[in-house]
């Protein structure tokens, strides 16, 4: 059985934490009124920052079921929505037609009933087949066009799907909706405004250093701490694509790897290639700044 | 029915003598609309106001609002329908049937205060932009600020024997003269006349800017794709059961990738940012995904502004949005905010960059190549449009061109409506990356 949903913000906080999610205040202030008011999360962030992991996590604490619909460019409704059994449609066709007889009335009828219909994630979102409404998550929807997004408006308004031949299906209860956008090109206004829009930025280094210590709890104390020091004042440099909260957690296990328990210049430029993904950025990271933020982190970490 | 018209109320409405002595002017040409919408049997002679009305309307026609005969019809019929006690009720009876658009109200609500409302900033008007041909000679009126396209609406067209612009090398220069008190940080775009707007319009209309439609992911039925259409083809057989029936197909459709746009409006670039900001708003609303950004000390994000679809409301945002208006420029600084805070947002699916601009960096090209190369690098094609281009001595000494080059697809010239057309007839071809370094160059 599903959980019912928090009463109050503290709870969804209490929620997220229990499941290893360290969110900070406004962002559990916003899944819980997407909870409260039944409308969707619309999350937009770099890449790296947990949009996708909320929906995760919601789905784990809620105990419901995740239904992930992956964008990409193109995608239409066969593949998003529903498809018929054709294979199924064909040999049922065959059949009857064997058996002699055949009323072709009834025939085009039957091969067009849910029998045959294959459920695709937002179908199956609204009609799950265990009764129990799951969390929908939409991810990356920048990466799809805008017919799709004009498609998903009476999914979101409504939660209402129409298949021509069967009519508008209905969700008996609506899912939890997560969608999420890396920002590659703008939403449709009229798609954000069906949502609650939340900006997952970078957290502050307390937040970060939480989450280091709950998902990488191998890593030692200090150097936990040298490490979250260490990308927040990456991330104050003048970077082209700042590394995220999972470039940091990758970094950690690496260093962890490494067996490392304390950062050095050179182990840094070693690995850069976990926290940097631009050759760019690596190249800006030179020696000398590497020496620097790691003095001035190894000094922060203690503080922290 | 209203038959009976209020005297009051009649004589308020009355036009300006200004407007009538203008409208004697046009009656040749208007006389005979006057005449069939006055004389038609289902309207009471109302006299002065129904003339009043045809010459309002056609006041707005001037504008550039699509009003036809049927609608002077209708402006009658509502006029009469509505009465003319109350002069808000007439302004909505006819603007009901004037504006069909939202951006087209604007445009009505000035031309009906200036026609119905005040004779005297009229009459001001008249003097202060035709000086020579209603004979008054002096100072020009200092007061209204009106927008110069109705007020030229309301006047009588041009002479015929001034001189028209069907040479085909129409130098940009003396077309579009500017006075140097347009050097100022917010410019007056509203002293553009309608001949000005007109001319531009028309080119503008046919330059389509005719992108090479990609292939996309997506599929339409037709009888000659290459993927079976199952569901169709299902169909198909469920209607002829028992006998063999033809496959349905699919192709995939092809679609004109994103354009995104970089104009540069420096001091240098600045006889061409008038000219090129209505060609910027005509592609902007002709079609979906172009996005405007303006540049010249700081990088300006104008697509909303742009999007209003009355080029004056649009040019007047733009104005208001970007303050760096015939300032320094900073090529290299500017390009490198684009890479980083909007490359990502806006150059996915395959966008087409045009950058315009003349390449005369304030800082000598620093740090330019390395922020041309990521932006080539990040696009599926890069076209540098450079007014320069048009001297044919051209070459590119300046720092800043010569960092820019090597990483551009094509370089156009952009000084004139001609090289606007060329422009649409280069895009249309196929791509061909320029080899690194050799773009292709058309003078």
């Amino acid at each position: 059985m599903s959980v019912s949903i928090p009463a109050d913000v503290d709870a969804v906080l209490a929620l997220l934490d229990g499941h290893d999610y360290v969110a900070d205040r406004r962002l559990a202030t916003s899944v819980f009124l997407a909870l409260k008011m039944g409308r969707p999360l619309f999350l937009e962030g770099e890449a790296g920052v947990g949009k996708t992991e909320i929906a995760k996590v919601l789905s784990a604490a809620l105990q419901r079921k995740l239904v992930r619909l992956q964008c990409y460019e193109g995608l239409d409704v066969a593949s998003a929505v529903y498809e018929w059994n054709y294979p199924r449609q064909m040999i049922e066709i065959r059949l009857a037609e064997s058996a002699g007889n055949v009323d072709r009335a009834a025939l085009s009828h039957d091969i067009f009933t849910e029998r045959f219909l294959l459920k695709r994630p937002l179908l199956e979102a609204l009609a799950p087949d265990d009764g129990i409404a799951p969390v929908l998550l939409i991810d990356e929807l920048d990466r799809t066009d805008e017919p799709f997004e004009a498609y998903l408006l009476e999914v979101l308004a409504e939660y209402q799907i129409t298949v021509p031949e069967l009519g508008p299906i209905r969700a008996a209860t609506p899912p939890v909706v997560v969608i999420t956008s890396n920002r590659t090109r703008e939403i449709h206004d009229a798609i954000k405004r069906r949502c609650l829009y939340h900006w997952v930025g970078f957290p502050d280094a307390l937040r970060e250093l939480a989450i280091v210590r709950r998902k990488c709890p191998q890593a030692p104390e200090s150097l936990a701490r040298a490490i979250v020091a260490f990308t927040q004042r990456l991330r104050a440099m003048d970077l082209f694509k700042a590394p995220g909260i999972a470039e940091t957690l990758d970094w950690a296990e690496a260093l962890v790897a490494l067996d490392r328990v304390a950062l050095d210049p050179q182990t840094v430029a070693d690995t850069a290639g976990v926290l940097l993904k631009y050759q760019d950025d690596i190249g800006a990271l030179t020696p000398d700044v590497a020496a620097r933020l790691v003095a001035e982190a190894q000094e922060e970490g203690i503080r922290l | 029915m209203t038959r009976d018209v209020p005297p009051r109320a009649s004589l308020r409405a009355a036009p300006p003598e200004g407007a009538e002595r203008f409208g004697a002017a046009r009656q040749r040409s208007s006389g005979i609309e006057t005449a069939r919408l006055t004389g038609a049997p289902m309207l009471a002679p109302k006299g002065r106001l129904a003339e009043n009305v045809v010459h309002f309307v056609r006041v707005l026609r001037a504008a550039g609002l699509p009003v036809g005969p049927a609608r002077t019809l209708a402006a009658l019929e509502a006029v009469e329908a509505v009465g003319l006690a109350n002069r808000e009720d007439f302004r909505a009876a006819l603007a009901a049937v004037l504006v069909s658009r939202h951006e087209q109200l604007p445009v009505f609500e000035m031309a009906f205060d200036l026609f119905w409302r005040n004779p005297k900033l009229l009459e001001k008007l008249i003097a202060s932009l035709l000086p020579t041909v209603f004979g008054r000679g002096g100072e020009p009126a200092p007061e209204p600020e009106l927008p110069a396209r109705i007020a030229q609406a309301m006047l009588p067209p041009a002479q015929p024997d001034l001189p028209r612009e069907d040479d085909d090398e129409i130098e940009l220069d003396a077309a579009f003269t500017m006075s140097p008190r347009e050097i100022l940080q917010h410019k007056d775009f509203e002293t553009m006349t309608v001949e000005e707007l007109d001319s531009v319009r028309v080119l503008l209309r046919n330059l389509r800017l005719p992108l090479p439609e990609l292939p996309i992911r997506r599929t339409t039925p037709s009888a000659r794709g290459h993927r079976v259409d199952l569901r169709a083809t299902m169909r198909r057989a469920t209607g002829a059961a028992g006998s063999l029936s033809p496959l349905a197909w699919r192709r995939r459709q092809r679609r004109t990738p994103p354009l995104v746009v970089l104009c540069d409006i420096s001091g240098s670039m600045d006889r061409y940012a008038r000219m090129l900001l209505h060609f910027l708003h005509a592609i902007t609303n002709d079609r979906d995904r172009v996005h405007v950004l303006l540049f010249g000390t700081r990088l300006t994000n104008i697509t909303r502004h742009l999007k209003h679809r009355d080029v004056d409301v649009a040019l007047a945002r733009v104005t208001t949005a970007v303050s760096d208006w015939a300032g320094g420029t900073r090529i290299g600084a500017c390009i490198e905010e684009f890479n980083r805070r909007w490359s990502r947002r806006l150059l996915g699916q395959n966008a087409i960059v045009l950058l315009i601009s003349d390449g005369l960096d304030a800082e000598g090209g620093a740090g330019l190549a390395a922020q041309m190369e990521r932006l080539h690098k990040s696009c599926r094609r890069l076209v540098w449009l450079n007014p320069l281009l048009r001297y044919d001595g051209f070459e590119a000494r300046p720092a800043g061109i010569k960092a820019m080059l090597p990483h551009v697809d094509d370089f156009l010239p952009v000084h004139n409506l001609e090289s606007l057309t060329q422009l649409a007839a280069a895009l249309e071809q196929p791509h061909t990356r320029g080899r690194m370094g050799v773009p292709r160059v058309v003078h």
